[in-house]
Formats: structure tokens, C-alpha cells, sequence
């Protein structure tokens, strides 16, 4: 099968057609700027989308034909899922994608269902996120060329909400809470039946690798990380909001894209509150790869990128996002739950220069024991941001401890969408 | 293989029995949940993990030996 030639070279390539300050694109806008929805048959569809080496945008980067194909082999397939919980406080690129160009997402739902034999479409979404749903609703009854039926499930926030198994349970009239896994869903998910479940990126990034093929698809990013993504950057920057930049990028270059550093930079948080601590001075040095960032510890996660400003603490900044952490475990599984609330009220005793001298050990034990000790991943992700928290701010635990910080508290957002709709480049 | 153990976290109400059956493998942290530094059961400790996983009064201890 020969795909394409219309893709645009270069970028934007996801947030093509958008105008900043607009609404949703119609599906005539949409299907100006992209072409149709392609027919491509199920096993070439998998095939294109492995070779493009395109890998899942929710946080996991797992390998999006992989979980195509562990789908595909299986029999009575239920619903492909759009997760689109993105419970990442700091991020806003779902929010973005579903509500301002829900027919690229939607298509790549629908492909993804041909792909897996599938016949019915499922997107869930916070039920804060009342423009995604309005926008989706709109788009959904526009669409008559669909071969699947598609809905819209809201559900309450909350940092688990988005983990795979919390929505397959919440889904099947459960509470929206993670479950003892295996059963994964793509072996047992919705109603019982194999479910494929996708974060809208990886979907709309679907879309195009069936419209245009995966050779356009490398055109962008590196060897490792093909294409383009869509990074949240805030914090300490003059135009936060929603990036589309290749992988490969220098990460000042990332930076610069959000209007730079409106201060001198202490640090930055990739990843998000999943994610890991950086020194900013490593930020000219790396690129926004897997290969670079693992080198310093980090993952690119749900694509967030944080700005810590030289006036604000890296220490309290982190107790707070901790103490969030905890209070957003599930509440299921004892080590998460006691856990993570004696590690944030050990990080808030150490920002405070309270704590006895052996706290900082003591805590480190306390982060290498829950670690993978929860149904889900919640507690690992929370302990990794401890961790790199202690080890780039190591050096002012000792000043804080004599009373003495320079940055004033507050900073990084919690428990709610930092930008708003997203900025557009 | 050999049988590993598994903790059901959802399930374990830290009753602390496996550790007091079973502490070859398995040692409690600080809030009295259990600790598996190697999930695998040798042979010769099978008969003890067979029995702290009958004595869980929650069923939260699995042996998964197929």
C-alpha cells in the first residue's frame, strides 16, 4: 500500500491548522488540512505503525504495535479506550488534542479499532474538562463515515483516575480505582473482553502515520525517537502552555520555544510529578530523547516540562508536590498509603529544617521499600520524584537545616490544568 | 520455575502472619506490610510458604506455581 504525499514537512504536524485563541476544528477544516480518513487494512495498518516505531504519549512509552498487536490476536475484542484523564496536574496536551482537534484523535481511535477489530469507540475524560466534552460531542455527531460507534464517558478527577486498570473498573461500573493486575486489559478489559486502551497523542500520532506512512513519519526526530511530540512547558518560563517539537530537540532549545526562562533557572522537573529532578545547566547538554534523558535519570513521561525559577525552592517545591502525591494514593495498598505519607511528612520536616540528621537516609529506605509495592504504579512514580528531588537539591538540605533558604515558596501548580487550553506553536 | 509469592496489596490488611511463618522470605516494613526480597520459593522452604499462604487471613499472599 502506498500512503500519502501531503504530509507537511516539518513542523507543525499534530497542531496543524490551529490558530491560537480558536475553537475546535470542524471536520471540514480538518479534513482540509490532513486529507480523509484512510482505509488501510488491519495487519498493514500494524505493520506501518511499527515501523514508524511510534510508542505511547501517556507516561508508559510502550511500544503503540505492540499493544495494537496483543489486542489484534485475540478474539471477541471489546472497545478501544481513549484515555484521555491526563491527571498529570502540569500537563495540558489532551485537553488541548480532545478539545480543540477531537476529529485527528477521533480518527485515530477509529483506525486503532479497525486495526484491533473493533467496533465501538470509548472516550473517557475528567468531567472538569467540560470543552473536551463539548467539542467531542460536537465532532462525534458531524462524523456519519464512522464504522464504529463512538461515546463519551466522563468521570471524576483524581491522580490514579488515568491508570489503565482504574478506567477498564470504572468502565465496567466499578469505582474508579486501580485493580490487582494481571488480568491486563488487553487480555481482560472492558466486560471482561481484550481492550486496547490509548492516550489521545498516541492516537492522533496513529492518524497520521496512516495517512502519510512511517517514512514521512521519521522524517522528524531521531533514529531512536521518531516524530514529533507534544510537551507541556511551565513553570519559570515567559509563554507556558502546549509545544509541538521533534524528538531530538536541545532541551533549551524546548526552553525557548515557551519564550525562555523569565529567571534564571535552578532546575527542571521532566516528566512532570511522575517525573524526575534535572540541574538546569544540564538542559543545554541534553536533547529531548530517551536515550539522553535516562543518562540523568529522567523519562519524558506524560511530556511535561517544569521551569524552577532561582527564586523559588527546590525543597518546598517538591514537599508540596509530594504531600499531593499522598494524598492522591487510591487509598487501596498500606505501603502507598503510609508510606508516601510518612516520606511527604519527612520531605516537609527536611524543607523546613526540622528534621533530625538521619531523616534524609531514613527516607531514601523508606523510597527503595514501597517502590513497586502497590497494585499500580502510583507509589513508584511518587518515590523516583523523592529520589532525584534529594539527590539535585541535596547540597540545601544542609543550609536549610541551619535555617537559611534563599527562594520564597509556591510555585509549581497542583491539583488543577496549569495553562488553560494550552498555548499553540 | 520455581513457585513465586505474591502479595495482593489491595487485599493485605498487614496481619503480619507470613512474616512470623515465613521470615526466609518475608520481613515487614515499618507499618507492619510484608517485604518480599525474593519471590522465589526454594524447594525446601515450599511446605512453609504453602502454609503462610493457607494462614493469611485475608488471602492476600499468593504461590503461584504452575
Amino acid at each position: 500500500m502506498t500512503f500519502a504525499a501531503g504530509g507537511h514537512h516539518g513542523l507543525p504536524r499534530l497542531l496543524a491548522g490551529l490558530e491560537p485563541g480558536g475553537g475546535a476544528i470542524s471536520l471540514a477544516a480538518h479534513t482540509r488540512v490532513h486529507g480523509p480518513l484512510p482505509h488501510v487494512p488491519a495487519h498493514q495498518l500494524i505493520e506501518e505503525v511499527e515501523r514508524s516505531g511510534l510508542r505511547g504519549r501517556g507516561g508508559a512509552d510502550f511500544p503503540t504495535a505492540r499493544k495494537l498487536h496483543a489486542v489484534a490476536e485475540r478474539r471477541r475484542v471489546g472497545p478501544v479506550i481513549v484515555n484521555g484523564s491526563e491527571t498529570e496536574p502540569a500537563s495540558a496536551k489532551d485537553r488541548l488534542l480532545l478539545s480543540r482537534l477531537p476529529h485527528l484523535v477521533l480518527d485515530g481511535a477509529v483506525l486503532a479499532a479497525g486495526a484491533v477489530g473493533s467496533r465501538q469507540v470509548i472516550v473517557k475524560v475528567g468531567e472538569n474538562a467540560v470543552d473536551a466534552v463539548a467539542a467531542l460531542d460536537a465532532a462525534i455527531a458531524a462524523r456519519e463515515r464512522d464504522p464504529v460507534s463512538i461515546e463519551v464517558v466522563t468521570a471524576p478527577e483524581g491522580y490514579v483516575a488515568g491508570e489503565e486498570s482504574a478506567v477498564v473498573h470504572y468502565l465496567n461500573g466499578g469505582a474508579q480505582l486501580p485493580t490487582f493486575v494481571p488480568p491486563r486489559p488487553f487480555e481482560r478489559g472492558y466486560r471482561g473482553r481484550p481492550t486496547l486502551i490509548q492516550n489521545p497523542e498516541t492516537l492522533a500520532q496513529l492518524a497520521l502515520v496512516a495517512r502519510f506512512g512511517s517514512s514521512w513519519y521519521r522524517e522528524l526526530g531521531t533514529v531512536a525517537d521518531p516524530g514529533s511530540a507534544l510537551v507541556t512547558i511551565t513553570g519559570a518560563v515567559r509563554a507556558p502552555g502546549v509545544y509541538e517539537l521533534a524528538f531530538g530537540t536541545a532541551m533549551s532549545d524546548l526552553l525557548d520555544a515557551a519564550g525562555g526562562p523569565s529567571e534564571p533557572l535552578r532546575a527542571l522537573l521532566v516528566g512532570g510529578y511522575f517525573g524526575t529532578w534535572m540541574e538546569a545547566s544540564r538542559a543545554t547538554s541534553l536533547r529531548l530523547a530517551r536515550e539522553d534523558l535516562r543518562s540523568v535519570g529522567c523519562t519524558l513521561g506524560s511530556g511535561v516540562l517544569i521551569a524552577l525559577g532561582e527564586s523559588s525552592c527546590g525543597l518546598h517545591e517538591s514537599a508540596r508536590v509530594i504531600h499531593y502525591l499522598a494524598a492522591q494514593s487510591a487509598g487501596q495498598c498500606g505501603p502507598c498509603v503510609y508510606g508516601l505519607r510518612a516520606i511527604a511528612d519527612a520531605v516537609g520536616a527536611l524543607a523546613d529544617g526540622v528534621a533530625h540528621p538521619r531523616e534524609r537516609d531514613r527516607v531514601l529506605r523508606w523510597t527503595s521499600e514501597v517502590r513497586g509495592r502497590g497494585a499500580c504504579h502510583h507509589p513508584d512514580g511518587a518515590v523516583r520524584f523523592v529520589e532525584s528531588a534529594l539527590a539535585v537539591f541535596d547540597h540545601e538540605l544542609e543550609s536549610h537545616r541551619r535555617g537559611r533558604c534563599s527562594a520564597r515558596p509556591a510555585g509549581l501548580p497542583l491539583g488543577g490544568v496549569a495553562v488553560a487550553g494550552g498555548r499553540l506553536r | 520455575m520455581s513457585p513465586r509469592l505474591r502479595v495482593n496489596p489491595i487485599t493485605c490488611e498487614a496481619h503480619g502472619l507470613c512474616a512470623e511463618l515465613l521470615p526466609e522470605l518475608i520481613r515487614l516494613d515499618d507499618w507492619g506490610y510484608p517485604i518480599l526480597d525474593e519471590s522465589e520459593v526454594p524447594p525446601d522452604l515450599l511446605g512453609l510458604a504453602r502454609r503462610a499462604v493457607d494462614a493469611c487471613p485475608t488471602l492476600a499472599l499468593l504461590l503461584d506455581d504452575d
